[in-house]
């Protein structure tokens, strides 16, 4: 078992002991014995999340851009130095082995981030390119997301805060420690991620804690993430999709553009791993397309009634994929689903049969009550569910 | 067309948050509505204000939990800004320096109460258990029109009758819980279940809110359970904090009626409801400006609707007279305050419970005595207060550190005697909070940069409701139901026609709830208008 860098601080403060591992790294579900008010912060106040176990590589090197725009969908000879790219990569059938976030740190030097581990893979497939990859899942990463995340932040450094546009990172300090700060984020909110030396992680949590008392900051764990992350319409490894290098059978796998992240797949540019596949799959038409669905909470509430039960709300996320149907008929799946407390819906992502994909499409997913099967109408939807404006926005919030 | 000829469907009097719903499902069901508002913001007792720099008061009421989920559906709020943040649950400081805590996470308080009593904490999850059930009973009443057993008519015959066949589904004894919570005073109804005092207290207090009552006065234990049917996501029993004050939560209404096409004056002070030959047509504004609709809903108290609005002449003696003696008796006041920083509560082991109510309500006596200050006509020496600190959850309520916090109090007697006059009565109100407080939280005097102290009186003069009572009218059992606000006229009706009530003096009563206001609406529609 891995402890983070913050781990001292996350520790102390992980009141019930609630913990998973994460890639063999301890990381906290939640920080109070209910995860809602963590939820909350991260929607009305700010939150910080220890996102350091998630696998982080640099990837450095002249042919370091031609290396990545081999393996990953995403157009990297476009991303400038100081930019973000969210992107998928796949296998040579074109299905999803994961997802992740490369950060353009300079001309030869990115830092690639994943849901798995992939060093095995990315150096069996540097194709005689002049480029080296080193693991930095050591450096110590904090998500800091919620709309006076900016205005926190602000209080530590004099870095330009108010111009760093979404998906974009500078260098700065922070209280005088050397970090790199990121507009990105899980949440789908205003946030940023902060990059930080292990040996300077006590003292930025310090600090930034410090400072937050000013903000109601409050640390949050995976399970206020998780809620925040499906409302935001963003998929996680292993509950949406399965990679496709750790699954057997070709249903378990998915492609790029069945999952919705078509954005990211840059098909017109020179080759990269999957493309053919992914061409031959655009011509041929998609098996499967990605939405969201709002469940109907008066048809819902009807099957609690048939149990003399009142409504009940799923406030923890649930993610073991439940089948969805239109006239009987079994047209997929929802893989993630939870309540929305901002949005007051209870909301779930489902990959579905194209000809059931179009928005007000009426479907029914299954609901599960004293092991009795039962559907709820729901209704097909665009995602993301929740897409505030101060996400992207500049200047003041 | 000029607007002062153009003719409405339905004029809505009172943009408080009740008027305000039934404008929204009145013009959602296509209607042309108006609503007028006496002052220059919308919300009535559910308003936000800006009162020293940086610093917003949610200056009367203050928490949410009994807007029903169907209105949120309803009139989509959310998507108009309503966003409402759960408390950590309530936190009491004892005189001796021990504290008593709720928290939102059951096991947790089940920890606390058995610090206090082992008894007590193995009797608690029967006691919650009931009361949920008896919530989950009383619930479908206060989302329909309460039938009339004296003059049922057929649908109400029909609702009588599936209330009866709902309330022996109950059991015996969920029944007999049922009639004690009904005619119990809070404190007698929890002796029966618990002996610790502080925990009595905690919960007894809710059961005077709005009352002029002490919690061993009978008839509060129906009070603590209006209180307990409130709900945040299916939480029972949750308060939480709507962001930027509760003057959000009537914005939100208020722009989901503007998205339905309703129109919203401010200031525009009605005096009068015009009738003619016993049917309402229009009003006349103070200004004397006369507005022409088929219908008229009055969203203020019953005094105001029907002795302010209407001539004596076009209603019958026996409402003339219910209305004349329907307790309002005003006995809540509320104390805003900025603060520099956080205050300090030495009780207060676990800081997280900053973010929750702080309850100054140390004993059952305590209460009572605050009690006995009021019965004669002065507010409580040593008062209780529910204080909150929205800031602490919600950082748009104050500058960055700085802080606010909303105190309710209680009590402040409508009828205060005549030796000084209010200006002062009111200092020393405010006065006999601060010095309460500071018993608790040591620090807090120092920290005031501004302070707002309000009485009934305030309440009534600025909000508009007679006496000030926070529920447009005491929540006493005969008070309620067919009896809300009179026998015979609890149907949203009036013997003018056309003429309709939709505030919190009407079924189901006070606090941010809406339902007067939906079921108001869909009664106007049932008939047509
Ligand atoms: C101090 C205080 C604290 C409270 N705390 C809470 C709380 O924390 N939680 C909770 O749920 N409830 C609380 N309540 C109760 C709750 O706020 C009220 O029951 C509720 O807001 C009343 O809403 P309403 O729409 O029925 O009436 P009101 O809000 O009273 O609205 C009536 C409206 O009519 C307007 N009006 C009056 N006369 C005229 C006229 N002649 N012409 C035009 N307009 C007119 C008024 O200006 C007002 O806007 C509190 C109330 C008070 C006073």
């Amino acid at each position: 078992m891995r402890l983070s860098p913050f781990n001292p601080r996350t520790s102390e403060l992980c009141e019930p002991y609630n913990w998973s591992l994460w890639q063999n790294w301890l990381l906290a579900d939640m920080y109070a014995p209910d995860h809602i008010q963590e939820y909350y912060a991260i929607r009305s106040a700010c939150g910080v999340f220890d996102m350091s176990p998630i696998p982080k590589y640099h990837i450095h090197g002249p042919d370091a851009v031609r290396y990545l725009d081999r393996i990953v969908t995403q157009d990297v000879s476009r991303c400038a130095v100081g930019q973000v790219l969210y992107t998928a990569w796949c296998d040579d059938e074109g299905k999803i082995m994961d997802d992740g976030i490369l950060f353009r740190l300079g001309e030869e030097s990115f830092r690639l981030t994943t849901g798995d581990p992939w060093l095995f893979w990315l150096e069996d497939n540097t194709a005689n390119l002049n480029v080296v990859i080193e693991d930095v899942t050591d450096l110590g990463t904090l998500a800091l997301q919620g709309p006076f995340s900016r205005d926190l932040l602000k209080t530590l450094s004099k870095a330009d805060l108010d111009n760093l546009r979404y998906f974009h990172m500078i260098e700065a300090e922070l209280a005088g420690i050397p970090v790199e700060i990121s507009r990105t984020g899980y949440t789908g909110d205003l946030g940023y991620e902060i990059w930080v030396q292990p040996h300077q992680a006590v003292p930025l949590w310090d600090a930034i804690f410090e400072a937050g008392q000013d903000y109601s900051l409050v640390p949050f764990g995976d399970y206020a993430l998780e809620m925040a992350r499906i409302e935001a319409g963003l998929l996680l490894i292993d509950a949406d999709f399965y990679s496709s290098k750790r699954v057997v059978h070709d249903f378990e796998k998915s492609s790029p553009l069945e999952l919705g992240i078509g954005w990211a797949v840059k098909m017109n540019k020179d080759y990269f791993i999957g493309q053919k596949a992914l061409k031959a799959e655009l011509a041929r038409g998609l098996a499967w397309e990605t939405v969201g669905l709002e469940i109907d909470l008066n048809s819902l509430e009807a099957v609690y009634a048939e149990f003399g039960m009142p409504l009940y709300l799923p406030y923890e996320a649930w993610m073991e994929a439940v089948p969805v149907y239109s006239d009987g008929q079994q047209i997929g799946k929802a893989t993630s689903g939870t309540w929305s407390p901002v949005l007051k819906k209870y909301i779930a992502i489902a990959r579905l049969r194209p000809q059931f994909t179009s928005p007000g499409t009426r479907v029914n997913m299954e609901v599960t009550i004293d092991a009795q099967r039962k559907q709820t109408q729901a209704t097909v939807v665009k995602m993301p569910f929740f897409n505030p404006s101060r996400k992207t926005s500049l200047g003041k919030v | 067309m000029n607007a002062k000829n153009k003719k409405y469907d339905a004029i809505v009097i009172g943009g408080g948050h009740n008027g305000l719903t039934a404008a929204a499902y009145l013009a959602k069901a296509g209607k042309q509505v108006l609503v007028l508002e006496r002052r220059h913001l919308l919300g009535g007792a559910a308003v936000t204000e800006e009162l020293y720099p940086g610093f917003k008061y949610t200056v009367y009421s203050y928490v949410v939990s009994l807007l029903p989920p169907q209105i949120i559906r309803e009139l989509e709020l959310p998507k108009h800004g309503l966003h409402i943040m759960p408390l950590e649950g309530s936190f009491t400081p004892m005189e001796d320096g021990n504290y008593f805590a709720n928290y939102p996470d059951e096991d947790d308080t089940l920890d606390e109460v058995r610090r206090h009593s082992r008894r007590d904490a193995a009797i608690y999850p029967v006691f919650s258990n009931m009361m949920y059930d008896l919530a989950q009973a009383v619930k479908p009443i206060l989302s329909m029109v309460p039938p009339d057993p004296a003059n049922p008519g057929l649908s109400g015959l029909k609702t009588l009758s599936a209330f009866g066949s709902h309330f022996k589904s109950l059991g015996k004894e969920k029944f007999y819980w049922l009639t004690k919570v009904m005619t119990m005073s809070a404190y007698d109804f929890l002796s029966e279940w618990f002996e610790t005092d502080v925990l009595i207290a905690t919960i007894a207090q809710v059961g005077i809110i709005g009352t002029f009552l002490g919690p061993k006065s009978p008839g509060t234990a129906y009070v603590l359970l209006h209180y307990y049917l409130g709900e945040l996501d299916g939480a029972t029993s949750s308060w939480g904090i709507q962001k930027g004050g509760t003057g959000g939560v009537s914005e939100a209404i208020a722009s989901a009626a503007r998205s339905y096409g309703a129109e919203i004056r401010c200031n525009a002070p009605v005096e009068q409801v015009i009738v003619k030959n016993g049917q309402a047509v229009g009003v006349v504004l103070e200004n004397g400006d006369e507005i022409y609709a088929k219908t008229i809903i009055s969203g203020c108290d019953p005094k105001v609707t029907f002795r302010k609005f209407v001539e004596e002449k076009d209603l019958p003696s026996d409402l003339v007279e219910a209305i004349d003696n329907f307790k309002f008796r005003g006995s809540s006041g509320k104390v805003n305050l900025a603060l520099d920083a956080l205050p300090d509560f030495p009780a207060m082991q676990d800081k997280a419970l900053i973010r929750a109510m702080q309850e100054i309500c140390p004993s059952v006596d305590y209460l009572e005595k605050a009690y006995d200050d009021a019965k004669y006509g002065s507010f409580s020496k040593r008062p209780l207060l529910g204080c909150v600190i929205p800031s602490a959850v919600d950082p748009t309520m104050a500058p960055p550190g700085k802080h606010v916090m909303s105190i309710f109090v209680q009590y402040a007697s409508y009828d205060m005697p005549a030796h000084g006059n209010r200006d002062q009565q009111r200092d020393a109100f405010g006065k006999a909070v601060i010095d309460t407080l500071e018993e608790f939280s040591p620090n807090i005097r120092d920290l005031i940069l501004h302070k707002q102290v309000i009485t009934p009186w305030d309440i009534e003069k600025v909000v508009g409701i007679t006496e000030g009572n926070i529920s447009h009218g005491e929540l006493m059992i005969d008070q309620l139901f067919f009896m809300r606000p009179a026998p015979g006229y609890s149907k949203y009706r009036t013997p003018i026609r056309n003429y309709y009530q939709c505030g919190s003096g009407t079924h189901p009563g006070g606090g941010i709830m809406g339902t007067p206001g939906r079921l108001a609406a869909a009664e106007i529609l049932k008939d047509g208008n």
